[in-house]
């Protein structure tokens, strides 16, 4: 069969026959296959390297100690800050992580984290209204963290926290959102 | 001379530039394409090769580590030679980048460019208007302060509400569960390299099209788009009113290209490069988060919208506003290009630019927001005191100490998230404020347990004088014995009515 130049056929057509008929087509076709086994070689290495996050299923929750007991008075609020337990070296000030303090009575405390429920930003403490009072969109809370006012859709996020030998310890590691609460 | 001229032969013959110049630049475009309304785009162009060139400039100091990139960023500011004002031209030629945009696309939009047999034109142009402002966002981050930080757990917030996988897509946005190094690492890839590498693929991609598709002709009323014969018609334009793009229709992108780089210029000259604020130590709380420009109207948006309607406006509206775009060629793809006979596509963009206007104005006043400061940093003003009585005294110290005044104004200063109380005695009447004030309700806390009976009867007492003379006390028509032991009022009101009605002079009250 002869080749029909392209003055009689157009474009993809003709090139669909040139490459159909061509006696070189099983190189075409071999060197194809070789670049797709190639680029699959490539590929492993970046996805799981991209995606080596997803393997790990261990949880960034770790406990942390805020000190000693008295060092926050009863009924009264307190910020206290923690070094992230999920760091790397390089992370600087950003792994400086607040939280506030309640003491109620004895060994009973509320620690809330200072993200606003609503979208994050940190709330302020007003111990003179009891209130905690977020600067972005208005969101208020009572001292138990309970919400007050403004768009937040529940009240602030409260780590678990315990006890021991007369330290308090919570358990943190993870910016909380609404998706996964500390 | 002739051998100059043969040298020029040779070049252009080894190198085929003359062939490369008539297919691009020097193609053939309809006269009256060369209007001012077609040049936001080549402007576009030009803002994102600033960016290109400034960019790589910032990225030879830059330090991209959440431990330094904030210092780096204090070094560009205020030690390296012009480091300010490479910062500044960044930073402004993204606000105009995103804004000659945005006038590109309405411009395209009203003068029906998008329509047969532009519609690929269109696409690329919607994907990158996605890429610019993934741009506008991951640059947001670059200037790593607490604005950023914040900004980042504003976004890890949203993203969180995503139904199902909201918890592993914040783990993706943060690169780990918490802001920190690997975060910024993360969106400083996404900006230099991911996102820009994209950006120029899809430009290509866009002006081959402008090239193979031709740009659109002036729109004439009346000459409706039809497939079948829109093809000839464009042939015959070209060729009866045709000229080279270059030189006879770029005059006027020349032009207004000229005006953008010089905006640019003089902004970062005068205005300077934005922060950066305070650095990314989470526990500085002590800051007022806001987004750049770009971003202020969904900012806004979130504060105004009833909670019901978040989860729609934050992941609903922006599906169907994408889908609307990429689904407007094919829809509404021949037919009428002109906007004189296009009503509702006027209005519709008047329409959108007055939402997404006043939301950006609303976002830089943030009425909603609390003053923080406001209960220990703003005055009473005298004439809120002259002539009370101890009790109401005492009651307006209660009203600052309390923090009412962080959203409650009192003579125009103080927060407005709550309504300013100069004439709070003419809406609530006694019993009303006393109700208020111990149960909240209305978007207002309960004070109930924070306040002594003393204090909420003092409170109130100060609120019950708050009304200029001439207006009536709030009362219960109910109860008209109510009425009568109120006190009367007299003259003590008068200079307070002078100062919430300025244009009300002592004469008319009396």
């Amino acid at each position: 069969m002869e080749h029909q130049g392209p003055e009689t056929e157009k474009g993809i057509v003709y090139l669909e026959k040139v490459v159909q008929e061509s006696r070189r087509d099983w190189m075409f076709k071999f060197g194809a296959g070789l670049n797709a086994a190639a680029g699959i070689l490539l590929a492993i290495p970046l996805i799981g390297f991209v995606f080596s996050s997803l393997g790990k299923k261990q949880s960034p929750l770790n406990w942390i100690a805020l000190g000693k007991v008295n060092d926050y008075p009863e009924n009264q609020t307190r910020m206290a800050t923690y070094r992230n337990p999920f760091t790397r070296p390089w992370d600087g000030e950003t792994a400086e992580i607040p939280c506030w303090v309640r003491r109620l009575e004895g060994a009973q405390f509320q620690v809330f984290a200072v993200n606003c429920t609503h979208l994050g930003c940190p709330v302020r403490w007003f111990q003179e209204s009891g209130l905690f009072m977020c600067p972005c969109h208005g969101g208020v809370y009572y001292q138990d963290g309970s919400r007050a006012a403004g768009p937040p859709p529940r009240g602030l996020f409260q780590y678990e926290y315990k006890v021991e030998k007369g330290q308090l310890w919570v358990r943190g590691g993870q910016m909380p959102t609404l998706a996964e609460p500390v | 001379m002739n051998k100059l001229r043969d040298v020029a032969i040779w070049i252009d013959d080894r190198l085929y530039i003359s062939r490369l110049f008539f297919s691009t630049a020097g193609h053939v475009v309809p006269r009256s394409s060369g209007s001012w309304w077609y040049v936001f785009g080549s402007a576009t162009l030009l803002c994102f090769v600033i960016q290109v060139i400034s960019g790589a400039c910032l990225a030879f100091v830059y330090v991209p580590s959440a431990n330094e990139a904030w210092t780096s960023l204090q070094y560009l500011n205020h030690i390296q030679a012009l480091g300010w004002y490479m910062r500044a031209i960044h930073y402004w030629g993204s606000n105009f980048m995103v804004a000659l945009m945005t006038m590109h696309m309405i411009q395209v939009f009203l003068f029906g460019a998008y329509k047969y047999p532009r519609e690929m034109t269109w696409l690329s142009g919607v994907f990158l208007l996605l890429l610019t402002l993934g741009l506008a966002f991951t640059g947001q981050v670059m200037r790593f302060d607490q604005d950023a930080y914040w900004g980042l757990g504003i976004g890890a917030s949203i993203t969180g509400r995503v139904p199902l996988i909201g918890a592993q897509l914040v783990h993706l946005l943060l690169a780990g569960p918490i802001i920190a190094g690997e975060t910024l690492s993360r969106f400083f890839s996404l900006h230099v390299f991911i996102i820009p590498g994209l950006l120029i693929a899809l430009i290509s991609v866009h002006l081959r099209l402008v090239l193979t598709k031709g740009i659109n002709e002036y729109p004439v009323p009346g000459k409706l788009v039809h497939k079948a014969s829109y093809d000839t018609y464009y042939e015959e334009v070209l060729k009866k009113d045709g000229v080279p793009f270059v030189p006879f229709a770029i005059g006027k992108d020349l032009i207004f290209a000229a005006i953008v780089v010089v905006g640019i210029l003089g902004c970062a000259a005068i205005l300077g490069p934005k922060g950066p604020t305070g650095p990314p130590n989470p526990t500085i709380i002590q800051t007022n988060p806001r987004p750049d420009f770009y971003f202020l109207s969904i900012f806004a948006a979130l504060a105004l919208l009833p909670d019901w309607m978040e989860v729609l406006i934050l992941f609903v509206a922006p599906v169907l506003m994408i889908g609307f775009l990429l689904i407007l060629p094919f829809v509404s793809g021949t037919g009428e290009k002109s906007p004189l006979r296009r009503p509702v596509a006027v209005l519709s963009v008047v329409l959108i630019v007055l939402v997404l206007g006043t939301l950006t104005y609303m976002g830089e006043t943030s009425p909603w927001s609390p003053k923080m400061s406001a209960w220990s940093g703003t005055t009473v003003p005298v004439e809120f005191l002259k002539g009370r009585s101890p009790l109401e005294i005492h009651g307006a110290l209660v009203l600052q100490d309390k923090q009412c005044r962080n959203c409650h104004a009192l003579g125009g200063q103080g927060g407005e998230r709550g309504p300013a109380l100069d004439a709070v005695a003419t809406r609530l009447t006694h019993d009303e404020l006393v109700r208020q004030v111990i149960q909240g309700g209305g978007n207002m806390p309960a004070y109930g347990e924070k306040l002594s009976p003393a204090e909420v009867e003092a409170v109130v007492a100060f609120m019950d004088t708050l009304r200029p003379d001439w207006a009536a006390r709030a009362h219960n028509s109910a109860r008209p014995e109510d009425q009568k032991s109120l006190p009367a009022g007299g003259d003590r009101n008068a200079n307070k009515a002078l100062l919430v009605n300025p244009g009300i002079t002592r004469a008319s009250l009396h």
